[in-house]
């Protein structure tokens, strides 16, 4: 494996593209998210995001925030070459909700609020929920693992370069 | 920063290497040999070591405590004095003072002052009380997978330097390339593709 500081470097790029193939699945593809989790009930943009653009070698931010945000800004980002670099996300399964933000770089899960889980008014009661906590905190991290790896195997294949790139871009300017 | 917390941040892990012998034996050892010490007289600045999921400013890891189910849990806690800069200058300034009146001198040099501003860092972090964090961590052995609850890089750094030295196991931070190679399920000729990858120009 490559040195870890180097590898973190080299391959940042991946995440921002993972973040904005994602946006990308989720207005365009829910039934195929369905079909990487089958819990899933549905996966929206939250109330955040953020953009970059490196074009001409300068660095230009963009960042979208509000509940019921307009993305209609994000979409001229993305033509103008712009890549998501972090999101805020929504995630639905039956009688369950998850909250959380994901950043592009590191992959890093933050801001994540999680279903809601009994109290801990006993010592006796800490266990339960310690456990309930664990299973919903793999459930949001096996769906991050469980999407990149998608993305990747697509991300390496001959159908990124000969369709999804097409794809996403005349979805972005439709 | 901790699993019980209303808004949870996470870095995940991928853990290198298994122990031998019995895993919860092996890490309560452990455990209980890197606990963090009690530095209110210390004059260190900052601590690191573990502590208990259920009591972190009492750590006790008996009884197997950490075992929750199928996971361990505990957590890192790092106990930093922060001595206000303010607080520094004044009691220089002081002492500075006193030292040119004991000896009728107008002037101290340059290592003089800087022989007084370590000897007063030094007494004012024996006497200012540090500052605990703590941060929880989950560690499933089985799938070699640790969630630690904060994303600071420099309470990340502690935790991977603390871990190998703990465990005898290196910590592998799951980035994208990481997670792409270590998670993903890639084939070989996947992964051949992979370490070839570019930006796709395309979009840009």
């Amino acid at each position: 494996m490559l040195d870890v500081a180097i590898a973190y470097r080299r391959y940042q790029f991946l995440g921002n593209e993972f973040l904005t193939w994602l946006w990308f699945m989720i207005e365009t593809d829910q039934n195929r998210l369905r079909q990487y989790d089958p819990d899933l009930l549905s996966l929206n943009i939250g109330s955040r995001m953020v953009f970059e653009n490196t074009r001409n070698n300068a660095k230009e931010t963009i960042t979208i925030k509000g509940d019921d945000a307009n993305l209609e800004e994000g979409l001229v980002a993305l033509k103008k070459g712009a890549v998501v670099t972090e999101m805020h996300l929504s995630y639905k399964t039956v009688g369950q909700h998850w909250l959380f933000s994901l950043k592009g770089e590191s992959l890093n899960i933050s801001n994540l609020k999680l279903p809601e889980t009994g109290p801990v008014e006993t010592p006796e009661d800490l266990e339960g929920v310690v456990i309930e906590k664990v299973y919903l905190l793999e459930k949001v991290i096996g769906l991050v693992n469980n999407l990149f790896s998608q993305f990747i195997k697509l991300r390496v294949s001959d159908t990124w370069r000969n369709q999804t790139v097409s794809r996403i871009r005349n979805w972005s300017v439709s | 920063m901790g699993l019980l917390s209303s808004r949870i941040s996470v870095t995940r892990y991928k853990v290198k290497g298994r122990l031998d012998g019995s895993v919860h034996e092996t890490v309560y050892q452990s455990l209980k040999q890197r606990s963090i010490p009690n530095i209110e007289d210390d004059g260190s600045d900052a601590i690191v070591g573990w502590t208990s999921f259920e009591n972190p400013y009492a750590p006790d890891f008996e009884g197997y405590s950490f075992v929750f189910g199928a996971h361990m849990v505990f957590a890192l806690r790092i106990d930093k004095k922060s001595i206000p800069p303010k607080l520094v200058r004044k009691h220089c300034t002081l002492e500075v003072a006193k030292r040119l009146a004991d000896t009728g001198r107008r002037y101290l040099s340059a290592n003089e002052k800087k022989t007084i501003k370590d000897h007063v860092v030094l007494t004012l972090s024996r006497r200012i009380p540090a500052t605990p964090n703590v941060f929880d961590l989950v560690w499933d052995y089985k799938e070699a997978s640790v969630w630690f609850f904060s994303n600071l890089k420099s309470a990340n750094e502690a935790l991977e330097t603390l871990f190998i030295k703990s465990f005898g196991l290196q910590l592998i931070r799951l980035f994208p390339y990481t997670t792409a190679d270590l998670i993903a399920g890639l084939s070989d000729g996947e992964r051949d593709l992979l370490l070839k990858l570019e930006q796709s120009q395309s979009e840009r």
